[in-house]
C-alpha cells in the first residue's frame, strides 16, 4: 500500500544530544532530503549550515517596515505642521525637521518591532496549531530535552520504510511513523 | 558534567560555569516549570493581597484626582511639576535595566544574561506601565489625554511635534510596545514547554494558543533567532533614546539646573543604574523564595553589581560636572541654582542623593562586599531611594527658586501625592506576582544554551574526541 492511502504524514526519529542531531542533520541533508526539520529545545549553533538552509529573509521585511515607519512619521509631521495646522512656535520654521527626528525614529522602531515578530511568525507559518509531528507522544520532549529529526511525506525522496531505515542507520532511536490513528 | 567540573574555586571568573549544581537540560526545565506547577504557596496569596490593597490605593487616588483635579496635589506656583513627573522618570528609568539586559548584553554576547533577562524584561514592562500612569493623569483632564496623539478631531487641532513632551508620548509608548513584543518573542519557546507539560485542559488550551504551535524545528529557529537579533538591535538605540527624550523634557527648557547638554547621557546612565538596583532587589528576593540559587548565582549578582558601580560612578561624575559647568559658564543664575541645590532649602535631599547614589556603590569596589547578598540587597534599596531623590532634586529644587526671589516657594507633597506613588507599587507588584505565578520567570530555552553540552561540537569528558567531516 502506498503511504498516502495509509495516511502517513512523515517519520520522526529521536537523537541523544545537540551534537548527534547536528551530525544527523548533515547526513539527512547529504542523502538529498528537502522536507525535513531538526527539532530542539533551543537553537543549535551552526544548524542552518548542517541542514543546508539559506539565511532568513526577515531582515529585508523589517528594513522595509522601518522605512515605512520613518517616512510616514516624517510625512505626518510635515503635513500636520505645514499644511493642515501651520502654527508659528518659537519662531521656528514650519518644517523644522530636527525637532521631528525623535518621533520619526520612534515610529520606525515601532513598525520594525511589529514587523520582526509578525514577519517571524508568517515566515514560520505560525500560528499553526496542528502539525503531523504532534501525532507523536514522545514529541512533547522537544521543549524539554528531546532532539528530533522529522521527514515529511511531502518530500520527493520520502518512503516510510526506507526513510525509517535510513534514520535508524544514522543513529536515530524511537523512530516513529507519523500517522493519523 | 562530571563532579570534578564543579570544583571551580580556582578558575578565573570568565571560565566558571554560569549555572551551578550539575544542571542538565531536563533539570532546568523541571526547576523553572516547577515554580509555576507546584501548589500556590500561601505567602503568594498574602503578597498578592497586599499588592492588590496598594493597587486599590492607586485607583482611589486616581479617582479622587479625576473628580477634584490636580489641586489635591502639593503643586504650587512656581512648582508646577511635582511627584507625578518625579515618579514617571523614576519608573521609566527602572525599566531601562531590563532592556539593557535583554538587548545590549545580548548584542555583546554576555551569556550570563540568560538567567535574568526574562525577569528583568518583565520588570521593564511593569515599571513602564507604572510610569505611563503619571503623565496620563498629571494632565488633570484625563479624558482628553488623547489630544497628545495625532488623531484627526473636530477642533481641527494637531499636536505640536516640536515639543519634547510630545516626543515623550511617542518614545515611551513605543518603548512599552517594543519591549512587550520582544518579551513575547522570547516567551514563545517557553510557552511551548508549558503547553507540552500542561496537565489540565484549560492550561493546554491557553498555553497552546499562546505558544502559536511552536515546534522547535530549526526552520523555525532560523527565523526566530534573526527576529530576536533584530529586536535586540532596534531596542538598543531605543532604550538609549527613551531616557534621552525624557531628559529633553527638562533640557529644552531655559530653567537653570535643567538647561544643560549633559542631561541625555546623564539620564541614561542614571536609568540603567537605578534599574539594575531594582533588578538586584527583586532577584535576591525571588531566588531566595523559589530556591533558584543554582540558576541565578552569586556570580550573576556580582556582574550586576559591577554595572551598578560603573553607572553609579558615571552618575557621580555627572553630579560633579554639573557643578563645574555652572561655575565655568559664568552665568549667575546657573551658579546660584547649584549652590542652592546643595546648601539651600532642599540641601537635605541633595545630600541623600549624593550619598546614596555615589558613595553607596563605591562599596562594590571590594569583592567581599559585592559578592555578599545582604550587603548588595541593602545597597540596592539605598540606590532605589537615592535615584528617586535625584529626580526630586532636579525637578523641585530648580523650580522652587527660579529667576525672581518674589516667586520662590517651598514645595511639599500632600497625602495624595504619597498615596499615588505608593499605590503605583501596588500595580507593579500585582503584575509581578501574577507573572512569577503563571509564566516562566527564567528563560528556559536560553538558559539551556549556556550548558556546555548545548554546543554541537561538545565532547563529553572522558570520551574520545568527536569526528568532524
Amino acid at each position: 500500500m502506498s503511504d498516502a492511502t495509509q495516511n502517513i504524514e512523515g517519520v520522526l526519529a529521536e537523537f541523544k544530544s545537540p551534537s548527534d542531531l547536528y551530525h544527523a542533520a548533515e547526513k539527512v541533508r547529504d542523502a538529498g532530503y528537502k522536507n525535513f526539520d531538526c527539532h530542539s529545545p533551543f537553537p543549535i549553533h551552526g544548524m542552518d549550515g548542517a541542514m543546508g538552509l539559506k539565511r532568513s529573509p526577515l531582515g529585508w521585511i523589517v528594513g522595509l517596515a522601518a522605512l515605512v515607519g520613518t517616512s510616514s512619521a516624517l510625512g505626518l509631521q510635515w503635513w500636520a505642521s505645514t499644511i493642515e495646522y501651520p502654527i508659528i512656535i518659537s519662531g521656528k520654521p514650519f518644517f523644522s525637521f530636527q525637532a521631528y527626528l525623535p518621533i520619526t525614529f520612534a515610529l520606525g522602531v515601532l513598525l520594525s518591532a511589529f514587523a520582526a515578530l509578525i514577519g517571524m511568525l508568517v515566515l514560520n507559518g505560525l500560528p499553526r496549531f496542528f502539525h503531523p509531528v504532534f501525532y507523536s507522544d514522545m514529541f512533547a520532549k522537544v521543549t524539554d530535552d528531546g532532539f528530533f529529526v522529522s521527514v515529511e511525506a511531502a518530500d520527493p525522496k520520502f518512503d516510510s520504510n526506507q526513510t525509517r531505515a535510513f534514520l535508524e542507520s544514522i543513529g536515530g532511536t524511537n523512530v516513529e511513523v507519523l500517522q493519523k490513528s | 558534567m562530571s563532579s570534578t567540573a564543579q570544583d571551580v574555586s580556582g578558575l578565573p571568573d570568565s571560565e566558571k560555569p554560569l549555572l551551578t549544581g550539575n544542571q542538565t537540560f531536563a533539570s532546568i526545565t523541571a526547576t523553572i516549570s516547577g515554580i509555576v506547577e507546584r501548589k500556590t504557596p500561601p505567602i503568594w496569596y498574602l503578597a498578592l493581597g497586599a499588592a492588590l490593597s496598594l493597587l486599590m490605593v492607586l485607583f482611589g487616588s486616581i479617582g479622587w484626582l479625576v473628580y477634584e483635579g490636580t489641586g489635591i496635589w502639593g503643586l504650587n506656583n512656581p512648582v508646577g511639576w511635582g511627584w507625578a513627573i518625579i515618579n514617571f522618570v523614576w519608573w521609566v528609568g527602572i525599566g531601562h535595566a531590563g532592556t539593557l539586559i535583554s538587548a545590549i548584553l545580548f548584542l555583546l554576547r554576555q551569556r550570563w544574561r540568560t538567567s535574568i533577562n526574562r525577569f528583568a524584561e518583565a520588570m521593564t514592562l511593569f515599571a513602564v506601565s507604572c510610569a505611563l500612569i503619571f503623565p496620563a493623569i498629571h494632565v488633570g483632564r484625563v479624558w482628553v489625554v488623547y489630544w497628545t496623539f495625532p488623531v484627526p478631531n473636530q477642533m481641527g487641532m494637531w499636536p505640536n511635534f516640536r515639543s519634547p513632551l510630545l516626543w515623550d508620548v511617542f518614545a515611551v509608548s513605543t518603548y512599552f510596545t517594543a519591549s512587550l513584543l520582544f518579551w513575547y518573542t522570547g516567551l514563545i519557546p517557553d510557552l511551548a514547554t508549558f503547553r507540552d507539560r500542561a496537565k489540565t485542559k484549560i492550561k493546554k488550551f491557553v498555553f497552546g494558543i499562546l505558544s502559536v504551535g511552536w515546534r522547535g524545528g530549526n526552520r523555525q529557529w532560523k527565523h526566530y533567532e534573526l527576529a530576536y537579533l533584530i529586536l535586540a538591535g532596534i531596542s538598543t538605540p531605543l532604550v538609549l533614546s527613551v531616557h534621552s527624550v525624557v531628559s529633553t523634557d527638562f533640557a529644552v527648557s531655559i530653567l537653570p539646573g535643567w538647561h544643560t547638554t549633559i542631561f541625555p547621557p546623564y539620564f541614561v546612565a542614571g536609568a540603567i543604574f537605578s534599574g539594575f538596583a531594582m533588578v538586584v532587589t527583586l532577584t535576591i528576593i525571588a531566588r531566595k523564595i523559589f530556591g533558584l540559587e543554582n540558576m541565578i548565582t552569586v556570580n550573576h549578582l556580582e556582574k550586576m553589581n559591577k554595572i551598578i558601580l560603573l553607572t553609579g560612578s558615571m552618575v557621580g561624575y555627572a553630579y560633579g560636572m554639573e557643578f563645574f559647568i555652572a561655575w565655568y559658564s559664568g552665568n549667575i543664575y546657573e551658579q546660584f541654582t547649584f549652590i542652592n541645590r546643595a546648601f539651600g532649602q532642599y540641601g537635605w535631599a541633595y545630600w541623600i542623593m549624593v550619598s546614596y547614589n555615589v558613595l553607596v556603590p563605591q562599596l562594590f569596589w571590594f569583592k567581599k562586599l559585592r559578592t555578599s547578598v545582604p550587603v548588595m540587597f541593602v545597597a540596592s534599596l539605598f540606590i532605589n531611594v537615592g535615584m528617586w531623590f535625584e529626580r526630586f532634586v532636579i525637578v523641585v529644587s530648580s523650580l522652587a527658586q527660579d529667576f525672581l526671589p518674589a516667586n520662590w516657594d517651598y514645595y511639599s507633597p500632600t497625602i495624595w501625592d504619597v498615596a499615588t506613588f505608593v499605590g503605583s507599587f501596588g500595580l507593579f507588584f500585582t503584575l509581578f506576582l501574577l507573572f512569577i505565578r503563571f509564566l516562566p520567570m527564567i528563560s528556559m530555552a536560553e538558559v539551556k544554551t549556556v550548558l556546555p553540552e548545548a554546543d554541537p561540537h561538545y565532547v563529553a569528558p572522558g570520551t574520545k574526541g568527536g569526528h568532524h567531516e
